[in-house]
């Protein structure tokens, strides 16, 4: 079947970024439309934008230059799809924010959880007597290479924001 | 004017020029079946089961290029839906679904006759809408009207919950509606048009390949047009029969896994494709690899997504058909185009010697009647000019190679979604929008069974259809691959416990005619044809071990057809 060999195929990574009307089911028909298609979806975040009537939606794919253009022609094509911008097309800003609560049972590790942070520009946003929780912003590596560094540390839980990304310059997706 | 929104459907409906309304009620529909019985603009066509009411939309949609209305109740009555609204989905056609709703107040709680009907219905629609509050109605049925008929035409869902349609709002028609996310485009780009001109020019072997756009875009003689300036053969697939005319002598035939040798060895062999309003569907083009392997291909449609989604191509034009067909045209006139005689000559010379294959022809059997033999005939005594529609199977391909469409909206099939139970109620949408014109519902007993029922809406509606079923005794298709791929074992493709059809028929009110010899065909189509205000059941006892010829095996390219 030639869909499931598309779908193996694992291509460019690709950051698409969708503003589309705000109304209930619209995220539904996004997410239905990669099922449907068997395009990957890697991660998604949607949200409204400063028109409260507007959702943009950042979407992280991956495929082959015939896939990427069938998943921004189908997205086109829904109706409640407004514009859209592939933004690894041209120089772009990608953001994904991690919230990590560790371990901190002794004073040392507290310090070193401390130390770490700063190291990675990160900011220690709730503390009791046995955890801290930090906030780090970034690009995807970034946050990866943030986790890793935990070796001696026990991680309590972690939560990804998901991409957002946003062209460099003046260019914009507005309407 | 303040109105309920069940006044507000049927006053919107009117407005909106909305002829008929093929439906069925139920708990949640109740005032709009109340508002309907208080006007008179709109025909309610009352079927047997939903599924009927859909491709009874359809079939009128298809006919009259106008867009299909269904009303339908909520759970059961949406679901029942479904099968006709992904048929519509699959062939493009334009329809505008109602679906009733449990009352906003119980969405969600599991309550009686409740289905997600946006859920269930997403990915088969073009667009759907969940209406939530009376002052929406009318803008968001503008809006599904607006959607299902322009850009590339499709079904729009509007699920309309009972207490929506009980509360009361103002009411105005709404002559026009903007969406800022939906702006389908017309015209096609100029540069475009200017390289696809230069290819035609320099073409030794052209060749057009045209589907369902040309006839849902009505621009069947714009393509008449450009084929004869380029005086290049065309083809079709099964969805665009009709839209080119078959008795034209540029015509090779439909093409793909039942197409005819010249048209698929002219794909097999042209040198540039001009595909226009067609999907390059996997029946149409056998193994993807093989496929017009030394081909430029030049391709219309409206939806961008269907460009380059199966088969790369050198020039794509978005745009409707015929504003692009026009543009090419334009174009044609302004530069100093020339077919090149010679090459054409000898491009024609081969394609003759392919069409002297005579890949249609089958052998008679003095005393099985032959289906390609009753489907001439079927041709010959409705001199071609009939509305055709057709169920899913060999009877379908038959009455695609034989009954040689001239004119477009003439040949109504389920092409794109393969459904069974499609004839019938669709033949029911074209007869009730030409009640003069001879209707015939080309069908078998596998496929004829699965909307039987409708015989009855047929005699409430007096709509004197006439069924021509092929009666071979075998899901004939099934039979077939049966017969090629699984070494003859006819796994439950063997139709046992026939009802009589001419009984059936006549237990709802109609005639029913059964043929046995191939001597007795001819008269029994013109009795039934003669008979102008009845429905006609001819049960025809075909030849069960006919093939459809000739055929190109899954996997294989289009030169590489089974002929008989």
């Amino acid at each position: 079947m030639k869909r499931e060999k598309k779908a193996d195929e694992k291509g460019m990574r690709h950051i698409i970024s969708i503003l589309m009307e705000n109304e209930a089911g619209a995220l539904s028909r996004v997410a239905g439309l990669f099922s449907a298609r068997g395009y990957n979806i890697e991660s998604l975040t949607v949200a409204p934008t400063e028109d409260v009537t507007l959702s943009r939606m950042t979407v992280v794919t991956r495929g082959s230059d015939e896939i990427i253009e069938q998943i921004t022609k189908q997205l086109n094509k829904l109706v409640d799809v407004v514009k859209l911008v592939d933004l690894t097309e041209g120089p772009h800003i990608e953001r994904e924010m991690l919230m990590i609560k560790v371990r901190t049972s002794s004073s040392d590790s507290r310090e070193e959880v401390k130390r770490l942070a700063d190291i990675f520009r990160g900011r220690i946003i709730d503390v009791t007597a046995t955890s801290y929780t930090i906030e780090l912003t970034g690009a995807g590596d970034k946050l990866d290479a943030f986790i890793n560094a935990f070796e001696k540390t026990p991680i309590l839980e972690t939560v990804r924001s998901g991409v957002s990304g946003i062209s460099r310059g003046a260019k914009n997706l507005h309407i | 004017m303040k109105l309920t929104g069940a006044d507000i459907l049927t006053h919107f409906l009117a407005d909106e020029g909305v002829e008929f309304l093929f439906g069925y009620p139920g708990g949640a529909v109740l005032h709009i079946y109340d508002a309907i019985d208080r006007q008179e603009h709109i025909k309610h066509i009352l079927v047997r089961h939903e599924q009927a009411a859909t491709h009874a939309a359809d079939g009128y949609a298809r006919s009259t290029g106008k867009p299909g209305v269904v009303l339908v109740t909520s759970g059961p009555g949406a679901t029942n839906a479904v099968t006709g609204i992904a048929t519509a989905y699959m062939d493009s056609i334009p329809m505008v679904v109602i679906t009733g709703q449990v009352p906003t107040n119980l969405i969600g709680n599991d309550a009686f006759q409740e289905v997600d009907a946006v859920g269930i219905t997403r990915p088969c629609v073009k667009h759907n809408f969940l209406v939530k509050d009376v002052r929406d109605l009318t803008s968001t049925l503008k809006k599904a009207f607006y959607v299902a008929t322009t850009g590339r035409p499709g079904p729009v869902v509007v699920d309309i919950p009972k207490d929506v349609t009980a509360d009361s709002a103002d009411y105005v028609y709404p002559k026009e509606i903007t969406m800022r996310s939906y702006n389908p485009v017309v015209k096609g780009h100029g540069g475009q048009i200017k390289k696809a001109v230069k290819l035609m020019a320099a073409a030794k072997r052209p060749m057009f390949y045209t589907g369902g756009g040309v006839i849902l875009d009505n621009a069947h003689k714009e393509l008449a047009q450009l084929a004869k300036k380029l005086n290049a053969p065309v083809t079709n697939t099964s969805m665009g029969l009709g839209g080119f005319p078959a008795s034209d002598k540029l015509f090779v035939g439909m093409l793909g896994m039942h197409g005819t040798y010249e048209a698929n060895m002219a794909i097999s062999n042209c040198d540039l494709m001009i595909a226009i309003g067609a999907r390059f569907d996997d029946r149409v083009t056998g193994n993807i690899e093989k496929f017009a392997p030394q081909a430029k291909i030049i391709h219309v449609d409206i939806d961008p997504a269907s460009i380059s989604k199966n088969v790369k191509v050198n020039v794509p034009i978005v745009g409707s058909v015929s504003d692009v067909i026009k543009s090419l045209l334009r174009e044609i006139k302004a530069s100093d185009f020339k077919p090149n005689k010679t090459a054409m000559k000898e491009w024609w010379q081969q394609i003759n010697e392919w069409r002297a294959v005579d890949c249609l022809s089958y052998k008679t059997d003095g005393d099985k009647i032959k289906p390609q033999f009753a489907l001439e005939m079927l041709y010959n005594i409705t001199k071609g000019d009939a509305y055709v529609t057709s169920d899913v199977g060999q009877h379908q391909m038959w009455a695609a190679q034989y009954y040689r469409f001239d004119k477009p909206r003439r040949w109504i099939n389920s092409g794109g979604l393969g459904t069974m139970g499609f004839g019938l109620p669709a033949a029911m949408g074209v007869q009730l929008a030409f009640p003069d014109a001879t209707v015939a519902c080309v069908t078998g007993e596998g496929s004829i069974q699965m909307n039987i029922q409708e015989l009855s809406s047929c005699m409430q509606h007096n709509l004197p259809i006439k069924i021509v079923c092929l009666n071979n005794g075998f899901l004939g298709m099934v039979r077939q691959w049966q017969e090629f791929f699984y070494d003859e074992r006819y796994s439950h493709s063997y139709m046992d416990s026939l009802p009589d059809f001419v009984k059936l028929a006549e237990a709802y009110g109609h005639v029913g005619i059964q043929v046995t010899k191939p001597e007795d065909v001819e008269a029994a189509m013109k009795e039934a044809f003669k008979l102008k205000n009845r429905l006609v059941f001819l049960d025809i006892l075909t030849d069960p071990e006919e093939n459809v010829y000739p055929m190109v095996p899954a996997g294989a390219g289009l030169d590489e057809m089974i002929l008989i």
